[in-house]
């Protein structure tokens, strides 16, 4: 009886853990959020952290885009093949990519570069006191550290899978007239007979709210984080971690929404 | 009649079902350099926090100037606390930015100072501790640990501040270099005129830095009194503490 007692107290604490972290984490969201609007703001913070999720995270979006455009239409041009249906691969690419690869792989990218070294910063920056340094020289931490990657990261990321787009087709385009045979000039109007605005939109509102999970799930692991080097690991695992699986399951609801409202 | 900058009553905080703070009453005087001593863990750095607001107290009160800032709107907490320079045990300096925006940063902050002046500002604070303007643009993780902490005396008196805290000023530097950074929180507190809070452990810095004494024990404050008394002090456990004794009060308690 003890037994099954006990059972039952673990499930419910965890589940009251896993509760009061749901409840810290949208308080912390709301918090960085509203505090991108009220001043003072910080712009060079918002250039900084600008760079570190857009720019220095292209080489490898940009690659990725790349390779998984040359090898979507090398995949197509296999199955579509028996069914003689070839003049599809350009469809098949570009809406592969714009509505859902460009963003997601872009998205998980992200997390592994940028949100990892955001955990990392702050993480280092919580356990050396430097985030209560802020509060000693009247400057809120939220608002210093926090809001600036937010928006940044709602930024940068739908910048990002506009090249990522624009090089994924282009993969595809590559394989497809210079391994596949295809026609250079055909293959484009098809690409883009395909292509609809509402494509490239939802891929863009995706991408938005992904770099907005990156950004948070990198701050508020690392913001979180305690207990010196091994707090700091574990704070930068849970960052990436929690945002791919958060890109991966909000990718879904995001979808099922988009294809109703667009 | 003595004017207090600093008066704390009855101020308790617990971690989970530790208690660290029960009870604390605590008053300092206007320019007065008070030195709180106590062992690791006693809460010594959780009293500072409590002032500094950067922990909230489950009970009692912290007046600054005469004001509860536990109870004051939050503006008026923050105007009060603005008055506060902190000196970090580890410096806390940020490594993402030139020693010189360290130096200047909450100038910037407070908008004190135009970004335009502040590099010569941050040139001017840091030759008060001793440090050329060749510093200035170097990173904080290009100084040595003596350097650095000069380098975060100088950012906790940028702002000339009415009260300054001192956590742990000497911990991981010779002794030598303990005595240059003690003499230089004297020399700093003395020119600016302001009120000081340190916390240490280490007896000879406590001795160099303090007017005003008092050791934090089991959650209170267990004896106040003038800093050069501390090794003469009838306080059983003072007294062992400060003479670093192993037979004693505080070790009966620790074999509880």
């Amino acid at each position: 009886m003890m037994a099954i007692l006990n059972f039952i107290a673990a499930i419910g604490a965890a589940v009251l853990d896993a509760l009061g972290l749901l409840g810290a984490l949208g308080i912390f969201a709301a918090s960085g959020l509203s505090h991108i609007f009220r001043p003072p703001f910080y712009p060079r913070q918002f250039g900084r952290s600008l760079m570190e999720i857009g720019f220095f995270s292209l080489p490898v979006v940009a690659l990725t885009a790349l390779f998984t455009g040359m090898v979507l239409a090398l995949q197509s041009y296999t199955g579509f093949s028996r069914f003689n249906a070839e003049s599809q691969i350009a469809a098949v690419v570009v809406l592969s990519v714009t509505r859902e690869l460009g963003p997601v792989l872009a998205g998980l990218m992200v997390s592994g570069r940028a949100g990892a070294a955001m955990a990392a910063e702050l993480g280092t920056m919580r356990v050396t006191d430097q985030v209560d340094a802020l509060s000693t020289l009247s400057t809120e931490p939220m608002k210093y550290l926090v809001a600036p990657r937010l928006l940044a990261g709602i930024i940068a990321l739908p910048l990002l899978v506009v090249v990522a787009d624009i090089l994924g087709v282009m993969g595809g385009f590559l394989v497809a007239t210079l391994k596949l045979g295809f026609n250079p000039s055909a293959y484009l109007i098809n690409t883009f007979s395909e292509l609809q605005a509402n494509d490239v939109i939802s891929g863009l509102i995706k991408s938005a709210v992904f770099g907005f999970i990156i950004a948070l799930m990198g701050c508020f692991n690392g913001y979180r984080s305690k207990g010196g080097a091994q707090g700091v690991g574990a704070a930068t695992t849970n960052a990436v971690v929690s945002a791919s699986i958060l890109i991966l399951a909000l990718d879904y609801v995001l979808t099922q929404l988009l294809i109703r409202v667009l | 009649m003595t004017d207090f900058k600093i008066k704390i009553r009855g101020l308790k905080k617990s971690f989970g079902d530790k208690r660290v703070l029960d009870g604390v009453d605590l008053d300092v005087a206007t320019g007065t350099a008070m030195v709180v001593i106590g062992g690791s863990g006693t809460g010594k750095s959780v009293l500072i926090k409590s002032i500094l607001g950067l922990v909230t107290p489950d009970a009692g009160s912290i007046e600054i100037d005469g004001e509860d800032v536990l109870r004051v709107s939050r503006a008026r907490a923050h105007e009060l606390r603005s008055q506060i320079g902190m000196l970090f045990q580890n410096g806390a300096l940020f490594d993402s930015l030139p020693v010189w925006e360290n130096v200047a940063f909450g100038l910037l902050a407070e908008r004190k100072i135009k970004r335009s002046r502040a590099k010569d500002k941050a040139v001017e604070v840091l030759s008060q501790v001793g440090l050329g303007p060749d510093v200035a643009v170097l990173s904080p993780a290009e100084l040595s640990g003596g350097m650095q902490k000069r380098v975060a005396l100088a950012r906790a008196i940028a702002a000339e501040p009415a009260i300054m805290f001192f956590d742990e000023p000497t911990t991981g530097l010779d002794p030598i270099m303990g005595a240059v950074i003690d003499g230089l929180i004297v020399d700093c507190v003395k020119r600016l005129g302001s009120t000081s809070i340190a916390i240490t452990h280490d007896m000879a810095s406590a001795m160099r830095i303090g007017d005003q004494a008092a050791m934090l024990y089991q959650g209170k404050i267990c004896w106040t009194g003038p800093a050069p008394e501390l090794l003469n002090a009838d306080n059983p456990v003072v007294n062992q503490f400060t003479h670093g004794r192993r037979e004693g009060p505080i070790q009966m308690a620790l074999r509880k």
